[in-house]
C-alpha cells in the first residue's frame, strides 16, 4: 500500500539560483529516505516540488502512477506533509489543532487514533494548552500527529528536527521509525549529519545537486582515504597548519578536534603527521585513525565536487 | 468546511486585539464622529462694535446673543479695535453698527451693518455669517410688522430636506458604515489569509485534498458574520445615542449592506493574493481602500467640488456608491427603484473582484 516515488531530471530555478540541477532518484516503498544537506541544498524546494505545492521547470515526478503536475489531487489525499515553519495555529489548543486538521481531510482522531497514539501520548498531557505556548519538540510532535492524522501512505518531514533540542530529536526519530512499521513512505530532510544513520538511505545534497545516494554505511564504507583525529594542546594555530600539510587532502575543525584525511594507500601517515607537528613545536600531540561519520563523507564529498 | 468556520471563530476570540479592532474601533469612530468632530456651530465667539447705541441695535445684539450660536466676547470702541481682536484669535466675528443706526432706519429706510468674519475656516465663516443675516432679518421683518407697515421684500423660505436641523451625524453614519464595513471585511480577511502564509499553516492547507474556493469561504463567512453584528450595532447607536432615523425598509437596509460586505470581503481576497506578509496586507488596505474611501467618496468632501479627475476617481470606489444608497434609504426613505444603477454597479464591482481573486488564489504556493 505504500508508494513507489519516481524522480526524473528534476530542475528548478529560481530568480537568483538554481535550486535544484537535475536531480533523479527512486524512492522504494516503505523506505525512511533521508536528504542530508545544509541550507539552500534545495531540500525544501525539492520536497514542494513533491507535494505538489510549486512546479519544476523540467523533469517528472511520479508519486505511484501519479504525476505530480497532472494528478495532484490523488496525490494530496494520500500524502502527509510537515512544512519547515511550524504549521500549527498557535493560538489554538493541542487538541483544536488536531481536530481541525483531521476535519480537514474528513475524518477523525478516534478513526485513526492507533496510528498517532505513539506520538499523541506524550503530548496529551498538554492537549488544552496553546500550541503556541509548547516547546520546539511538543510543536514538532504535535505537526507530526496533525501530518499523521489522515493515515497518509507518504510522509513528508521538512527538517523536522530543526530547532530541537538533543532528547526530543531521538524520541521524534524513534517516532519515525514506529510509523515506518505502519507501511508508510517516510521522506525526512534535515541539516543534522548525525541523524543520517537513522535512515534506510540517504541522499547527500549540495547546491541542488546529489552528491550521494545510499545506504549510511556504504557511504561511509565509499569513504576514500585514511582519516585522523588531530589534537594538540595549542589549537589556535593547528588548523593552518596542518593545511599546509603536504600529504593530506583536507584538514578541518571537527568538535574539539582537527579531522585530517590523507590520500589512502600512503603509509605510516600517523607518524609523519607527529612528526610534521613536533616539528613546528606543537606539544602534547594526538593523532588517532577514526573511523569517518556522515559528516567526514560529507566534506569529502563536497571537496571533489568543488575540486573538479 | 464547519470545521473551518469554527477554527476561525476560535482564533478570533483567542485574539484579544482582533476582538478589540472588530468590535472597538466601530464604536469609538461613530462616538467620535457624532460628538466630537461636528460641523455644526455653537457657542462661536463674537465682538460687536456699535457706533450708535441705540434701541435698535441693542435689540438686535440681545437677539443675536439669546440665539445659542453666539456668545459676546467683547465690545469694541473702535474700528481700530478690529483687527487686534481678531489676532488674538478668540473670535470668530465682528458685527459693526453704522452711527445713527435706529434714525437712519426710520428717515431713510436703510441702515448698515458690516459683518466681519475670520475666514481661515471658510465653512465655519458661512456658517456664521448666515446665521447673523438670518438672526438681524427676522429681528426687522417682526419690527416692522409691529410698526404696523407691511415690508415689501422677497423671502427666501429654505427648507432643509431630510435633516432638518442639519445635524452632522446624519451625514457620517452613512460614512462611517461604509468606512467600518470595508475596514473590517477586507483588512480583516486579507489580514487572516496572510498571516496563514506567513505561519506556514497554509502549505499544510494547500497540500490537504480540500478545495481552495472551500478555504477562502471558510475562511470569510466568519468576518461576514461579525461585520453584520457591527452594522447593526452602528445602526443602533446612531438611531438612540443621534437620533438618526431609518426611513426606508430595514431589510433592503440590511441587504444592500450585505451586498456590500460581500464586495468588500472580495477586495480583500484580491489583496491577500497580492501581498506576502500581514504589515503589507495591512498597508494595502490602509492606504488602497481606507483613505481613498474616506477622501473620495463623499463621506467628508462633497463630490461635485472635486477636480474632474478625481471625480472620475471617485467613480471607482465602492464607497461612492454604497454612501448614495444608504443614505437614501436612511433619510429619503425611497426604494431600490430609485438607486438600482448603484446597486447594479456594487454588483459588478463584486462579480469583477471574486473572479479576479478565484484567479489569482492558486493550487499551488507563490513564489
Amino acid at each position: 500500500m505504500s508508494v513507489t516515488i519516481n524522480i526524473k531530471n528534476l530542475v528548478k530555478t529560481f530568480e537568483k539560483a538554481e535550486a535544484l540541477k537535475d536531480i533523479s532518484l527512486n524512492i522504494q516503498p516503505n523506505e525512511l529516505f533521508g536528504f542530508i544537506g545544509p541550507d539552500g541544498a534545495g531540500k525544501t524546494t525539492l520536497f514542494r516540488i513533491l507535494t505538489s505545492l510549486i512546479l519544476a521547470d523540467s523533469g517528472t515526478v511520479h508519486i505511484n502512477q501519479w504525476d505530480v503536475v497532472n494528478n495532484y489531487k490523488e496525490i494530496r489525499k494520500i500524502t502527509g506533509y510537515m512544512p519547515g515553519r511550524f504549521s500549527l495555529y498557535m493560538d489554538l489548543t493541542v487538541q483544536e489543532n488536531l481536530e481541525f486538521y483531521a476535519k480537514l481531510f474528513g475524518t477523525t482522531i478516534k478513526e485513526n487514533y492507533d496510528l498517532i497514539k505513539d506520538v499523541y501520548e506524550q503530548i496529551a498531557p498538554f492537549k488544552n494548552r496553546r500550541a503556541g505556548a509548547l516547546s520546539g519538540g511538543m510543536k514538532q510532535k504535535l505537526a507530526l500527529s496533525c501530518a499523521l492524522i489522515h493515515k497518509p501512505r507518504l510522509l513528508v518531514l521538512d527538517e523536522p528536527t530543526t530547532g530541537v533540542d538533543a532528547v526530543s530529536r531521538k524520541e521524534f526519530w524513534e517516532l519515525l521509525k514506529k510509523m515506518q512499521k505502519k507501511d508508510i513512505t517516510i521522506l525526512v530532510s534535515t541539516p543534522y549529519m548525525d541523524e543520517a544513520a537513522l535512515c534506510d538511505r540517504v541522499a547527500l545534497m549540495q547546491s541542488g545537486k546529489l552528491l550521494s545516494l545510499n545506504t549510511p554505511q556504504h557511504i561511509i564504507d565509499d569513504f576514500e582515504g585514511n582519516l585522523f583525529a588531530v589534537k594538540t594542546e595549542n589549537m589556535y594555530t593547528l588548523l593552518n597548519n596542518l593545511a599546509a600539510f603536504e600529504k593530506k587532502t583536507q584538514a578541518y575543525r571537527f568538535g574539539e578536534n582537527i579531522h585530517l584525511v590523507s590520500h589512502a594507500g600512503t603509509q605510516k601517515t600517523k607518524e609523519n603527521i607527529t612528526a610534521y607537528l613536533s616539528g613546528k613545536g606543537y606539544r602534547e600531540i594526538t593523532v588517532k585513525q577514526i573511523k569517518p561519520v556522515i559528516e567526514d563523507c560529507f566534506l569529502a564529498l563536497m571537496n571533489n565536487t568543488n575540486a573538479s | 468546511m464547519w470545521a473551518f468556520i469554527k477554527k476561525e471563530f476560535l482564533y478570533i476570540f483567542r485574539d484579544y486585539r482582533t476582538m478589540l479592532i472588530l468590535f472597538g474601533m466601530p464604536l469609538a469612530q461613530i462616538m467620535l464622529f457624532g460628538f466630537a468632530i461636528t460641523n455644526d456651530i455653537n457657542n462661536a465667539h463674537i465682538a460687536i462694535l456699535d457706533h450708535s447705541k441705540d434701541v435698535v441695535t441693542r435689540e438686535i445684539t440681545r437677539k443675536l446673543l439669546s440665539s445659542h450660536y453666539f456668545i459676546l466676547d467683547s465690545y469694541l470702541k473702535s474700528d481700530k479695535q478690529i483687527k487686534p481682536a481678531f489676532r488674538k484669535g478668540e473670535i470668530k466675528e465682528v458685527v459693526v453698527f453704522e452711527k445713527d443706526f435706529a434714525k437712519k432706519m426710520t428717515t431713510e429706510g436703510k441702515a448698515h451693518v458690516q459683518l466681519i468674519l475670520d475666514a481661515s475656516n471658510p465653512n465655519t465663516a458661512n456658517i456664521l455669517n448666515s446665521y447673523t443675516k438670518g438672526i438681524i432679518d427676522t429681528y426687522l421683518f417682526h419690527n416692522l410688522l409691529e410698526e404696523g407697515k407691511i415690508p415689501i421684500r422677497v423671502d427666501v423660505q429654505s427648507t432643509m430636506l431630510y435633516n432638518q436641523q442639519l445635524k452632522s451625524v446624519f451625514m457620517f453614519v452613512p460614512g462611517i458604515i461604509t468606512v467600518i464595513l470595508m475596514l473590517v471585511s477586507a483588512m480583516m480577511t486579507s489580514i487572516t489569509i496572510v498571516r496563514e502564509k506567513e505561519l506556514g499553516t497554509m502549505e499544510a492547507l494547500l497540500v490537504s485534498p480540500i478545495k481552495p474556493g472551500i478555504i477562502i469561504i471558510g475562511k470569510v463567512i466568519p468576518y461576514v458574520v461579525l461585520s453584520f453584528i457591527n452594522l447593526i450595532i452602528i445602526l443602533l447607536l446612531s438611531q438612540f445615542v443621534f437620533g438618526m432615523p431609518i426611513r426606508g425598509s430595514v431589510p433592503l437596509l440590511l441587504g444592500e449592506s450585505l451586498l456590500f460586505l460581500i464586495m468588500s470581503l472580495s477586495l480583500g481576497i484580491l489583496i491577500s493574493t497580492v501581498s506576502k506578509t500581514q504589515q503589507q496586507a495591512m498597508m494595502l488596505s490602509m492606504f488602497g481602500l481606507l483613505l481613498p474611501t474616506i477622501l473620495l467618496s463623499g463621506f467628508i468632501f462633497p463630490i461635485e467640488n472635486m477636480p474632474v479627475v478625481l471625480q472620475i476617481l471617485s467613480d471607482i470606489m465602492p464607497g461612492k456608491w454604497f454612501i448614495i444608497i444608504i443614505k437614501n434609504i436612511m433619510l429619503k426613505g425611497i426604494g431600490i427603484t430609485y438607486f438600482w444603477k448603484e446597486t447594479l454597479i456594487i454588483l459588478g464591482m463584486t462579480v469583477v473582484f471574486v473572479g479576479m481573486s478565484i484567479k489569482r488564489f492558486s493550487v499551488r504556493l507563490e513564489e
